[in-house]
């Protein structure tokens, strides 16, 4: 950590510039230059560096404690939250560029909330089901066990870290990426939601779905909430291919 | 370009009130829209942590638990403040909202019958759980209630009921523009007919206009700069629309909340569920201190008062000294590993990423910062603004008051879905009476005064302070002089810094001169408004010459029940240089004010008979201008009903 050095550092942070409402201006690399602070965030040091140095500086910072998932930025080329990542554990010199995969608002800033509600739209990303809420009526009970499960999943902050380091989706738009297959095994897996398998298995059996994952799995690396994508891979599909054999729903609990 | 856009509820705020009154109005066919600073998941509800208060009663620590001790929990914990009202149909409605969210999908954490381990008063204890809750939603404890009522999804409740309810936007195919930016009402007369709102990826205005127009942009932490929990888009830009009407108050601004446990230095919030599953607050000396003080609720008095005996601790030298400043420490060690990576997962993963320790085997550095603005728009119990026909406020954004001078953990969340449920519903219903009647030449008129708004930010010279050296300042005036202690001589400085602050903003300039969004200007534009939210905080602290909640004055340290059981109204004259203060009594009063049962401070009692008091509430209110343009649901006290409760703790 940087407390334990004798000297501060001087960080070099080489940021994207892009600011589309002047087109005339080509996208260019900037370097600034501050002094490192004990327990220094991307969050401190870019509003430092935009409060003191180039107040144009466009980036999205939220809640800066890594659960609103505003800030993902590329940070010496990996993905990453912005308010998570500490300069201790980084080079003298930081290259920062916008997440791929999304529209660009300007600099470090990018659309994720369009895609976002666009995957939710496309997976129908809600609980599916026939009854009206009785208000009258007490809770259906659930075992925690399965409650914890969908919670695990439910964890997802939609940061857009694993579309944008994700190989696939660099190259194929529509790919529904980690997150959005993450979303679809979080009601896979709710007893509340009355989606038959087979109609999971339409969204998620093409190439924009599970099947076009190539298996790099770089989405499990840079996951900043650490979900078990990995798992979540091997659900679907387990699923997808048991949906030709039966319609029940297992029990989640048991994965 | 676009320039004018109609809807028939317009919804500014993208967080749980907001979408919660949208899903209302959509629901009844209307078409809502909702505006929001940010992608809405990416909204601060989303950082709620630890529960939501709701009278379940399902595990054995919450046995016997219904809408009546909730209401008395409430009414204490607001130090008599609240509205009493309202506080009575939020308990009601609280129950019904918890369970929608379960079946809208929120994995809330369940009842696991057989013998469970807790950790209460800093014994560990074993409970059976009862078979017949098996699945049921579970509790777990929270400051200043008589019982185990929140309810949760391990530490992030507020995130899985932000997805829940955006969910149900999406299915509902509810129109919501993220990172658009309200920067005006639009209204003539006191008639209110939308907004006037800045594209926050273009720069671009465009006027939105409705026939009903809702404010729930939650709170305006951020005046207090770095010295909060909140998120960095809580800056009060709802509060502003309705104060720079004129003719719109503000209630109880001074009313500003510090929760005891935020990371330090960061100020991360670290939930109150740590204390409320055992955790405990120790000085530098390895001492229980909070526990001695209070010897009934020990660390799960209410956060006013919490908040407070840290402070004292640490004025007396008893704090952890560490580079940045004396602290106390959050003790979780003894709830142990597989508790902590559960049932507080969040607060793990914060700990490891912010502070580089492991609560597992470190204790945790924390000191109380800002975190809650039970202040906002006053609106009546239906949720409409006073003397604004058409304008609505809902959650944080809002004064509605159900957290008088102190929100009890948890209540916030669940205020957030019950206000949205009902003043959706409210609104729907006003929209039902009302036509789109408004020219567009009276929105013109509001796009050009933003428009000459940010010419003139645009156009001034740069040099001397920035906006963010003034916003840091004023960061600094609030924590020290309006901060948890506070006495006249200091109000009275913060109060002259802040008017200098104001004179100061009509001097600067903006240090760059990018087209589109600009996020120098952005800020620039809200600045003045903080300025003046901070203003209102000020002189209203001065005026309140009591304590009451979380308003403590050490020069007048007595609750005074006898001149003040009363809320600060906060207009800002057209024109004028200053706010007006005014006042109105609390409201009905079904408790009768008494001890909190906590906090033990001594009080000035009313010597008016409750039912004269009760008697002159309502002419009081008319005569202060509350406006009645909804029909009102009548009163939904259930006179009496809390001495059902429980015999014993409910007439204490």
């Amino acid at each position: 950590m940087a407390e334990n050095t004798n000297k501060a550092r001087t960080l070099k942070f080489d940021i994207f510039r892009y600011n589309p409402a002047e087109p005339e201006k080509a996208p260019f690399m900037q370097r600034f230059e501050i002094e490192e602070a004990p327990y220094m965030s991307l969050f401190l040091a870019l509003n430092q560096i935009r409060e003191e140095q180039d107040s144009s500086l466009q980036f999205d910072f939220v809640c800066r404690s890594a659960v609103c998932g505003s800030c993902g930025m590329m940070v010496n080329g990996r993905p990453a939250l912005g308010c998570q990542t500490l300069t201790a554990d980084l080079p003298d010199t930081i290259a920062l560029h916008p997440l791929p995969t999304f529209g660009l608002i300007g600099d470090l800033s990018v659309d994720t909330g369009r895609w976002f509600r666009g995957m939710v739209e496309r997976v129908n990303g809600w609980i599916v089901r026939q009854d009206e809420f009785d208000r009258t009526a007490l809770e259906a009970p659930m075992d925690d066990k399965i409650a914890e499960k969908i919670y695990e999943a439910d964890r997802c902050i939609e940061c857009g870290c694993c579309v944008a380091g994700c190989g696939v989706a660099n190259v194929r738009p529509d790919f529904l990426g980690a997150t959005g297959l993450n979303r679809i095994a979080r009601f896979m897996m709710d007893p509340r939601d009355e989606r038959a398998q087979e109609s999971w298995f339409e969204v998620v059996s093409d190439a924009e779905g599970v099947f076009g994952c190539i298996g790099m799995m770089a989405c499990d690396d840079v996951c900043p909430k650490d979900l078990p994508l990995l798992e979540v891979y091997s659900y679907i599909r387990r699923k997808a291919v048991a949906s030709i054999f039966s319609d029940g729903k297992d029990n989640p609990a048991k994965l | 370009m676009e320039s004018f856009y109609t809807s028939d509820v317009l919804v500014i705020g993208g967080g749980l009130a907001g979408e919660r009154a949208a899903i209302e109005a959509a629901a009844s066919g209307l078409k809502a829209t909702i505006l929001s600073l940010v992608p809405p998941r990416r909204s601060h509800s989303c950082a709620a942590q630890g529960g939501m208060q709701a009278a379940l009663g399902n595990c054995v620590k919450a046995a016997g638990d219904n809408a009546n001790w909730h209401f008395l929990d409430t009414v204490r914990g607001s130090d008599w403040g609240a509205d009493q009202e309202v506080a009575r149909m939020f308990a009601e409605e609280a129950q019904v909202a918890v369970r929608e969210m379960a079946y809208w999908g929120v994995p809330w954490t369940r009842l696991t019958p057989g013998k469970n381990s807790y950790f209460i008063k800093g014994q560990r204890v074993e409970i059976d759980e009862p078979e017949e809750k098996a699945g049921m939603i579970m509790h777990r404890d929270f400051g200043g209630t008589a019982k185990w009522r929140a309810c949760y999804a391990s530490a992030g409740t507020g995130h899985s009921v932000l997805y829940a309810v955006d969910s149900e936007v999406s299915r509902l195919g509810i129109e919501v523009r993220d990172r658009m930016e309200a920067l005006s009402l639009i209204y003539e007369g006191d008639r209110c007919w939308g907004v006037v709102a800045r594209c926050l990826r273009t720069g671009k205005l465009t006027a939105f206009l409705a026939r009903a127009t809702v404010i729930a942009t939650g709170g305006y932490g951020r005046i207090y700069g770095k010295y909060t929990t909140n998120a960095t888009i809580n800056e009060g830009t709802g509060a502003m629309l309705a104060l720079n009407t004129g003719s719109v108050p503000l209630g109880n601004m001074e009313a500003i909340q510090f929760h005891p446990t935020g990371l330090w230095p960061s100020g991360i919030l670290i939930t109150e569920g740590c204390r409320g599953d055992g955790g405990y607050l120790v000085d530098k000396d390895n001492i229980r201190f909070v526990a001695e003080l209070e010897p009934e609720k020990q660390e799960l008095a209410s956060r006013d008062v919490v908040s407070r005996h840290m402070m004292q601790r640490v004025k007396d030298g008893k704090g952890a000294p560490s580079k940045f400043g004396p602290h106390i420490w959050l003790d979780l060690r003894h709830l142990g590993e597989a508790h902590l990576k559960t049932k507080l997962r969040e607060i793990w993963e914060i700990c490891r990423d912010f502070a580089g320790i492991d609560p597992v085997k470190e204790m945790i550095p924390v000191r109380p910062f800002q975190h809650y603005s039970m202040g906002g728009v006053r609106v009546n119990k239906d949720g409409q603004a006073y003397n604004m026909r058409g304008l609505f406020a809902a959650g944080e954004a809002a004064c509605w008051d159900m957290h008088g001078f102190n929100r009890l953990g948890g209540n916030s969340l669940a205020e957030t879905v019950v206000a949205g449920r009902i003043v959706g519903q409210r609104v729907a219903q006003f929209v039902d009476s009302e036509t789109l009647d408004v020219g567009t030449a009276l929105a013109e008129t509001f796009v050009k005064e933003q428009e000459a708004r940010i010419a003139d930010w645009m156009g001034r010279k740069s040099g001397g302070a920035s906006v963010y050296d003034i916003r840091d300042a004023l960061g600094e005036t609030m924590i020290d002089k309006v901060g948890i202690f506070r006495k006249e001589q200091e109000l009275q400085e913060a109060v002259e810094e802040i008017r200098g602050y104001l004179q100061q903003i009509k001097t600067i300039g903006l240090r760059n001169s990018a087209a589109g969004v600009n996020p120098e200007l952005t800020f620039a534009l809200r600045l003045e408004g903080m300025l003046k939210l901070a203003l209102i905080a000020a002189k209203g602290a001065l005026a309140r010459k009591e304590s009451r909640g979380a308003h403590s004055r050490v020069d007048y340290p007595q609750r005074d029940d006898k001149n003040w059981l009363k809320r600060t109204l906060a207009r800002w004259p057209l024109g004028a240089s200053e706010p007006e203060l005014s006042y109105e009594p609390v409201g009905l009063l079904d408790l009768p004010p008494g001890e909190r049962g906590y906090g033990h401070a001594t009080r000035i009692p009313l010597e008016q008979d409750i039912e004269d008091y009760n008697k002159s509430v309502d002419a009081a209110q008319k005569a202060a201008g509350r406006n009645d343009t909804v029909e009102p649901q009548g009163s939904q006290i259930k006179w009496g009903a809390w001495q059902q409760a429980d015999g014993k703790a409910a007439s204490s």
